[in-house]
Order: C-alpha cells, then structure tokens, then sequence
C-alpha cells in the first residue's frame, strides 16, 4: 500500500492574537496536530499596549488544507484575524539573515563583492571574518548563503519571513 | 499640598476574598448547582470553600475520568455546562480523557484543576504536571490563572467561551498559593469577548442560496447532526416544522438522534456505517443534502470519493472550520442550527414557496425500506437465547411511555441501541460519538441522572465497556442514584471481535472478556439489585423488575455470543455497498481497507 499525497502550494499568513503565556503552543501544537506544514514562524509584540502580536508563518498545503489552516486558526479564542496575504493580493515579504564567513586572500575578496552585489551590510569583521546582514526575499537569502558556501560559511541565522500588504489599507 | 481623605480600610478588606472564596462565589452567580469532583492537596483551599456553599451539589466521583464524563450526561441531558472539580497531577490527567470527549462531541464543559503554588510550577513538584500543555489541543480553551483578581474574569469568561459557538470544555488550572490569597472578586462588565465572537445569526445571502436549492431540488434529504441538539430544543422543533414545509426525508448522525422524532414517516434512521439502507442509499442518490449542524464524519460518509456523487450540498454549521474540510459544500452557512433553521422557515413562508411533489423520490426511498435492513434472525421460543437487538427492542417497548434518557458505553451494543431504540425528542440520547470512549456510558448516566433525579435514566452497556468506569457503583449508591444498566453480555469485546471476524479471518486477538465478574453478586455487594436473564422467555419479566425496582439495578442481559451488528458500511467502502446480514462477509479486506480506522 502507498501513501499518497496531493500537490501543495506555498502561502503567507499573518495572524494577530493577543500577547499571552502560551499562544505560540497553542499555534504551532495546532499545526503539529493537525499534520499542517510550517515553513517558517516569526512572532512579536506589535501594540503599544504589549497586548497583541503579530505571528506571520509560511506554510503549504493543497488549497483546501489552506482553507482548513485559516478556520482553525481563526476559531481559536486568543486570535483575533488571519489574513492570507498569498490570497488577498500583492504584499510584501522580507527576510534577516546574519551570515558569518570565514577566510583569508581571494575567498575574502570575493565574499566582499558578493555581499556588495547583494546589498548585504558588513555588521562585524575580524582580520579573517565578516558577518554579513542581508535582508530580502527568501529567495535572495537562499541565493545569498548559496554562494558564501563557496567562499568559507561558518554559520547562518535567519528570522523567518515577516510580510505585510502593500498599499494604504490596513489587515 | 492636601493629604487625600483615607478611603478607610475596611472597604478594601471587605471586598477581598480568598482565591476559594472567588472560584464558588462566581460559580453560585453563573448558576451553578452541581459540581462533580474529587478533591486532592492541590484543591483542598476550594473544597474547604464549597463546604460553605451548600446551594452547590457536589458529587463525589471515584475516578476523574467519571467526573469528566457525568460532567458530560448532566451537559448533554439538561443544556447547562457541566462543571468539574478536580486535584492537579492524577487528577488533571485523569480527566483528560472525558475532556477530550467532550471536545469531539461539542459538550459545554468547565474544568477547575488544582496545580501546585506558582512557586513551585516547573520544579516538577509533588502532583505536578502540565495541565495547561497537556490539556491545550484537547479543549476548546484553557488557562492558567497566575493572580486572584484574575479568577473572577477568567471563570465568568470560561462558561462563556464553554457555551457559545460551538460548545466545548474550558480548563482552568488554579495554582494551589492562588487559590489561598486574597483579592477583589471582579465580575466583568461585558461579557463580549475581544477576539472570541462566533457568528451565530446566518448570513441572509446564504439562507437564500439555500432556500433556491431547497425549492427546486427534486430528492432532498435532511442530514442532521448533534449541531441541532446543541442548539436547544427550540432548534428541533424548528427542524419538525422545515421537514414538514418540504416533504424530505430526515437523517440524523448518532448523535443527532432524538432532533427528529423516530416514529415520524419522513424518519429514515440514522445514515453511516451502522445506519440504515435506507439513509444510506438516500444520501446516495439525493441530488441535495442539507446537512444540519453535522460535520461529514469519516462514519458517516464511507468512500469519500463514492459519497454522495450527484447532490448539491448545503452545509450549516457554527464553525466555520466544519465546512469545506471533509466535503465541499455548494451553500455555506455559517451559524446556529436553530437560527439558521428558523431563517430557512421564515424565508420559505415569505417567498411563498410550497411543498414539491416528491412522490417518485419517496417511491425510491419505500423500495430501500422494504429490505427492512435492521431485521435479524432470531428463534422466538421461550428458552431460546436472547439476540441483542431483541434486547434493545423489548426494552424500548417496555419503557418508551416513561420517556426514558438513554446513555450508551461503546461497541456493538451502542450501535443497536441507536438502530433499535427510538428517540422522539432531544437531550434523551447520551452516547460519546467523537472520540468513542469505552467507559462514557455509566457516569453520563449518573450525570442525567442528578440533573433529573426523578427520571428513569438507563445505560445500555456492553460488559467489557462497564468495567472500564465500574467503580461508579459507589457514587451511585452514595447519592442514592436510581440509575438501571443494562449489560446487553456476549462476553466479547463485540465490535472488535466483529473487525476480526470481517478484517483478520476471525483471529480473535485478545478480544474475548475472560474473568468476568458476576455481575449480581457485584451490584449487590454495592447495595444495588442485580438481575440475570439468559431465556427469551424472561426478557421482558426481567426489564419490568428493573424498571419497578426502586434504587440502581444492573441486569446481566446475557445475549447471543457472536451477534454481529449490521447493516454495515466495512471500512474504505462506499454507501451503495452496504453489508446487509452475515452471509455477505468474506472475511478479508485489502489493506488500503485495513488502513481504514
């Protein structure tokens, strides 16, 4: 017997919920046991009241599981709305990643260039290391850390997509 | 500068109490009258409280398990929230189960556990766990409440979220130190919550949707679900009067029965696995369901891909997350069952709309009928053995007229019960549907049967399921519980012996119920009356004792051992291939069947 599973697609949520002990279990155990993929998941306060935050996950599933995600989100008491911004239209989507590469003479240089073609920032350096801030897309990231592979990565943390929706109107 | 004029002391301490002292008093304002608990150090501060409080009933329970599920029959039977009481650690854990059961069958329930001081949670202390982690995806909601002044607002707020939407269980873990200390017992204002507001009131563009469908469809059926019983009465009365506009035929999940009355001509009998082939072969063949506070349950609706082919579906439901998730629904309505019903009725009387000739669909359904899918074989002579169904069916005739609340454990018996017992009204049919719990039965019962102290209340039990809450005995006969069991006892775990039988070529692995007790000698070391019946002939003698007994009576119904319940949906198949009797099973089944719960 197989186990077959049907095509996923990729979508950005943005959930605002109120800023209380255990709502990052409650969202992500609802995820977990439901069978729902996380790609990525950033959370923080975004009231000035410290009284709600905005969690933004990246997740895929077929349209249906999608549709499924949004009304279990929503239906839990603490959530206030959920905003599928792949569904609602052109927004906006960024990532942080702070990259440290290590090395001396050419790989040195060169990780310089490709920082500067990225429009990375130098935010620490040593005599034989940088650590590069990068912001972008995923994507750009991807790229990014997919070339300073080749010129001595040490290491890589990344934030997770945080997105919103261009344009005047409010989520 | 003016020195402020001293508010003086004693308004402040006046209206400070301690932690215990909120918990009661908010539960006598939000009209609480019976708590079903078992105390423990970590609730010790509440129960010296409730001591205080003799307008509050406390049941004592002999296992939280039971606490939870009494919890649920006094739910289920009266509308009202049942309220348990339990200590943190065992106790919490415990109760996870009846919890979760009542999560998957939308029971309004608050939970109060005791957990160790806050100064103490994380140091895995004496009788700590995580209740709030343990219990987050088996409620509704839950919360830790780490202040006193908290406990006033979270309590009035847990019956709220408990009661409105889609009902569920609310867990509020109580920190034994918080429970001590005093603070000013806040009711809120408002009820209203900031982001929990569930659309109860159905969007006026839907009910229309709904209602052009309705009127032109030509083999309607009603697809009720436990969504209208949890709506109130009100809600069934409304279904009687949109059935009888229309002229469809009504169906029900088993935990809708008792919605629409079993004695009426337009009643097909539950639908599903064990439904009748008579719903089964309707909702095949309707070309509209309207499905009424149900959620298209993997036992309802057999093969997705085969279910239901040609129908246009109309999905009311209160949570938004019931529709589109099993099956996709060509009318959305988001809402309460009853409300939503009352709109279509309203709708229907205001457009003028009359009833369609639905003559050759009502032909169709007589020719599925006339199998008499629930017949079986049986030897009528009086010392023949007793077919369980009989069972089931003697008892319904001998005690219909007394308008009894049924409670059932899980299996087989469960199933006849719902084929062969006949529910007129709603909050008479306790049966735990969702998570399928072995041992719901007998507490649900003492449940109802607090909440109604003069009703007859019958648990229709298998034997093996029983003994998994039997030690409730001693509650009822603590609070002098009339509640009668009636054991229907092949001395199988029936249904799973039935899935060896029909799955793994009658390989009972650990299916048989050895070492039984003697179910007569076991009630009356409780004080109870027992009674054992094996003949045919006996039968309906025995039922009469047990129901002009007096007191909790539990009748061993001894039935024929290897009974199998059909008509049957087997697993992974369609509705059109029902297994109507025993002589249809080939005891094998591939395995995408197998991988089939």
């Amino acid at each position: 017997m197989k186990i077959t599973q049907q095509k996923a697609e990729r979508h950005v949520l943005a959930v605002t919920v109120d800023n209380e002990a255990g709502i990052l279990a409650r969202i992500a155990g609802l995820f977990s046991a439901r069978g729902y993929n996380i790609e990525s998941l950033t959370v923080a306060d975004i009231s000035a009241d410290h009284a709600l935050s905005r969690i933004t996950i990246v997740t895929s599933g077929p349209p249906a599981v999608i549709d499924q995600i949004i009304a279990q989100l929503d239906r839990l008491v603490p959530v206030h709305s959920v905003i599928d911004l792949t569904e609602t239209g052109a927004h906006v989507e960024r990532e942080l990643a702070l990259v440290k590469v290590a090395g001396t003479g050419e790989k040195r240089i060169e990780a310089l260039r490709m920082a500067d073609v990225f429009r990375a920032k130098v935010v620490d350096t040593t005599l034989t290391s940088f650590v590069f801030e990068i912001t972008g897309t995923s994507d750009k990231v991807d790229s990014f850390i997919a070339l300073m592979r080749e010129c001595g990565l040490v290491e890589v943390g990344r934030t997770g997509v945080v997105a919103i929706g261009r344009g005047s109107e409010g989520g | 500068m003016t020195a402020p004029f001293p508010a003086p002391a004693t308004m402040n301490d006046a209206a400070e109490m301690s932690g215990a002292q909120i918990i009661v008093q908010a539960l006598v304002d939000l009209g609480v009258d019976t708590v079903f608990g078992y105390p423990g150090g970590a609730v010790l501060p509440i129960y010296d409280a409730l001591f205080e409080h003799p307008q509050i009933t406390h049941i004592l329970v002999r296992h939280e398990q039971a606490a939870a599920h009494a919890a649920e029959g006094y739910a289920r039977s009266t509308g009202k929230p049942g309220v348990v009481l339990v200590t943190s650690g065992p106790g919490a854990t415990n109760a996870v189960t009846g919890i979760t059961d009542a999560l998957m069958d939308s029971i309004p329930m608050v939970v109060l556990t005791g957990q160790v001081p806050t100064t103490l949670i994380g140091t895995d202390a004496f009788q700590e766990c995580d209740t709030v982690g343990i219990t987050r995806h088996c409620t509704k909601h839950n919360y830790l409440v780490m202040d006193p002044a908290r406990l006033g607002p979270v309590i009035h707020e847990a019956f709220h979220i408990a009661t409105h939407g889609r009902p569920g269980p609310v867990v509020i873990d109580i920190p034994k130190n918080v429970q001590v200390a005093t603070a000013p017992y806040i009711v809120p204002e408002q009820i209203e919550h900031r982001s929990y507001r569930p659309q109860v009131e159905p969007d006026s563009e839907a009910i229309a949707s709904a209602l052009a469908l309705i009127a032109s469809a030509r083999q309607p059926i009603f697809y009720t679900g436990g969504g209208v019983i949890n709506a109130g009465p009100e809600a069934s009365t409304i279904l009687r009067e949109l059935v009888e506009l229309t002229g469809a035929p009504v169906t029900s999940t088993l935990m809708g029965l008792g919605a629409f009355p079993a004695s009426d001509e337009k009643w097909l009998g539950m639908l599903g696995m064990h439904g009748t082939y008579e719903a089964n072969m309707a909702m095949n063949r309707a070309d509209l369901i309207i499905a009424v506070g149900a959620r298209f349950d993997d036992r309802v609706t057999g093969r997705l891909d085969a279910f239901s082919p040609h129908s246009k579906k109309i999905h009311i439901d209160i949570d938004r997350s019931s529709i589109n998730k099993i099956v996709a629904a060509d009318v959305s309505v988001v809402g309460d069952a009853g409300r939503s019903l009352a709109a279509l009725v309203a709708g229907w009387k205001a457009a003028g709309h009359t009833r369609k000739d639905l003559g050759e669909w009502w032909r169709r359904i007589e020719g599925w009928r006339a199998t008499r899918c629930l017949d079986f074989p049986e030897d009528k002579a009086p010392e023949a053995e007793i077919m369980p169904q009989r069972a089931v069916k003697a008892l319904y005739e001998a005690t219909r007229h007394l308008d009894p609340i049924i409670t059932t454990e899980v299996g087989q018996h469960q199933m006849w019960a719902a084929q062969h017992f006949g529910f007129e009204e709603p909050n008479r049919w306790l049966t735990s549907g969702g998570l399928g719990t072995m041992g719901y039965g007998f507490p649900a019962a003492n449940g109802a049967q607090v909440a109604f102290p003069d009703r007859l209340v019958i648990c229709i039990a298998g034997e093996a399921s029983l003994q998994m809450n039997i030690q409730e005995m001693g509650t009822c006969a603590q609070y002098r519980l009339p509640v009668k069991i009636f054991i229907l006892n092949n001395e199988w775990m029936g249904m799973v012996r039935q899935w060896q039988e029909l799955t793994y070529e009658s390989r009972y692995s650990n299916s048989y119920s050895d070492s039984l007790p003697d179910f007569v000698k076991l009630a009356e070391a409780y004080g109870w009356t027992g009674l054992k019946v094996d003949r045919l002939g006996d039968l309906d003698a025995t039922i009469k004792t047990m129901i002009e007994t007096p007191g909790p009576v539990m009748v061993d119904c001894r039935v024929a051992k290897l009974a199998n319940c059909f008509p049957m949906i087997p697993s992974g198949a369609a509705h059109t291939d029902m297994l109507l009797q025993a002589a249809e099973v080939t005891g094998t089944m591939d395995d995408e069947a197998k991988a089939l719960v």
